[in-house]
């Protein structure tokens, strides 16, 4: 079963006019600001396939600002999304692509400030589900259909024994899990696919264990 | 636990309760939540639902310019009282429009269960309420009764414009508007699935080709026909008309339909009214001469 809630039908709220194109965007950039941990400075975000093509219709460009600024899909501040970034003083460029993606609603987005940077690749898969297909690099296998985790953390042993330990606790079971580093001993990545809704609480708790650097979560 | 309309039929005439309460219970049970969370929900989305209207009635226009201002029109029209076919089926054409136009003017909309046919199911529903007067938690088991019969779409074809047509989207919607004002207007749970096949059979086929790529044409005019559909199959179901072919093979025949469809017609912007003139010379008025050649 596809769809599991009856919320996915009878939802979700959402600013329109397209679940894909503009609820599923929000969420993409929203994962990016969760990610990076706070708003960033400077934003260079590149549009690919149908994305590409009705992108300011849309407001997609609109919808990706907003959840750089921590909006959810149903913040009524969305529609003044850029007005506000450039008033926070976040730099924002779009740029469409030709290059044909692997899935028509693909973004790919650069953020950063004087601390650091983050990339990532979203892709909108409909009903404003997303996946997140690549992170710095990495290249990830969610399935989308089923709530997940996305951890950055440093490359120790122990870490991911405490994460799963912490899932278990709260009573969450792991349907899917990958791991990946770049290099032994730097930033690694877990992504973990679980059965359970996922509170706010438990990403806290998550946040709060040694060389965990920062916690998303898709869907809920 | 149900898989198709005919399990759902079965569960609520079996334990001899709604299909709202079918819904709700499988939701409970899914979820791990509790029944007032649940409930708190959906009538969150209800009013999320209202607002919308409300606003769609004063009146929003959308960025494109494209869509606007139609239902408030519509209203005056009825308020005239020279109409042609019924007042409240214009005033569920009125209030579906109210939902799409301000989604296409990026205001808040909940979807049922897309986007692009949120009008469908409020519109349908704001509009009985004159005339069936149903109390607030009555409203709420509406959206769960929508909302199982969208489940077994959703689960078994689709509700995406772009993997099967317009048919999937309003269609869908229609279909679970229809079921839905069967069971608030006091009809069994097989005329409910008997007014959910009536209203999808009169929507298959219908592709997804909306102009520029946007939520507005023909958009917001095909959540009015859904609406209007909607209240006629439900009409016949409740007069006891039944369809011959059952909802279940109904719903499978939208989906291998939807696989047939070209891809020119599935959310694309690229055949049907899309490809017309001036659907081409409005994409290329908004986006550029180069968007609208592709």
């Amino acid at each position: 079963m596809k769809y599991k809630s009856v919320f996915d039908i009878i939802g979700p709220v959402m600013v329109g006019p397209s679940s894909s194109h503009t609820a599923g965007a929000v969420r993409i950039g929203l994962v990016a600001y969760k990610l990076f941990g706070r708003k960033p400075s400077w934003a260079r975000v590149s549009f690919y396939g149908s994305f590409a093509e009705t992108y300011r219709g849309h407001g997609t460009d609109v919808a990706i600002v907003a959840g750089l600024l921590g909006f959810d899909t149903f913040d009524e501040r969305l529609p003044a999304a850029l007005d506000i970034a450039r008033a926070e003083g976040l730099d924002v460029s779009f740029s469409a692509e030709e290059a044909i993606p692997h899935h028509p609603n693909t973004a790919r987005l650069c953020i950063g400030d004087d601390r650091g940077e983050l990339e990532l690749v979203g892709i909108s898969i409909g009903g404003g589900k997303i996946e997140i297909v690549e992170l710095n690099g990495f290249a990830l296998k969610l399935s989308g259909h089923h709530p997940a985790l996305l951890i950055m953390h440093n490359d120790r042993y122990g870490t991911i024994g405490a994460v799963a330990s912490v899932l278990a606790k709260h009573a969450i079971n792991i349907g899917h899990m990958e791991v990946s580093r770049k290099e032994k001993g730097k930033e690694a990545l877990m992504a973990i696919e679980v059965d359970q809704p996922l509170t706010d609480d438990l990403i806290q708790e998550l946040e709060q264990l040694p060389n965990i650097l920062q916690v998303a979560k898709l869907a809920d | 636990m149900f898989r198709n309309v005919a399990e759902l039929v079965a569960l609520a005439e079996n334990e001899q309760t709604k299909i709202a309460e079918v819904m709700i219970r499988h939701e409970i049970e899914v979820s791990g939540r509790s029944r007032e969370d649940v409930i708190a929900q959906m009538d969150h989305h209800l009013s999320v639902m209202e607002r919308a209207v409300e606003r769609g009635l004063q009146g929003v226009s959308s960025r494109s310019g494209l869509t606007g201002f139609d239902a408030v029109r519509m209203q005056r029209y009825i308020e005239a009282g020279r109409f042609l076919s019924g007042e409240t089926i214009l005033d569920a054409v009125s209030k579906a429009m109210a939902t799409n136009e301000v989604n296409a003017a990026m205001g808040v909309i909940c979807a049922t269960p897309t986007a692009g046919a949120a009008g469908v199911v409020p519109g349908t529903l704001f509009a009985v309420k004159e005339k069936l007067r149903p109390t607030r938690k009555e409203m709420i088991e509406f959206l769960f009764t929508a909302g199982a019969f969208g489940y077994v779409v959703a689960n078994n074809a689709s509700i995406s414009g772009a993997a099967g047509g317009c048919q999937a989207e309003v269609g869908s919607a229609a279909g679970m508007a229809a079921a839905a004002l069967v069971e608030l207007a006091g009809g069994t749970p097989s005329q409910a699935a008997e007014a959910m096949a009536i209203a999808l059979k009169n929507m298959l086929g219908l592709v997804c080709d909306p102009v520029a790529g946007l939520v507005e044409v023909p958009c917001v005019k095909r959540n009015a026909m859904g609406a209007a559909n909607a209240m006629i199959a439900a009409d016949m179901a409740l007069a006891g008309i039944k369809s011959r072919i059952p909802c279940d093979e109904v719903i499978e025949a939208m989906y291998r339909i939807g696989a047939a469809m070209p891809v020119a017609l599935k959310e694309t912007a690229q055949g049907g009214l899309a490809a017309t003139p001036t659907g081409r010379a409005i994409a290329a008025r908004i986006f550029g001469a180069s968007a609208a050649t592709k």
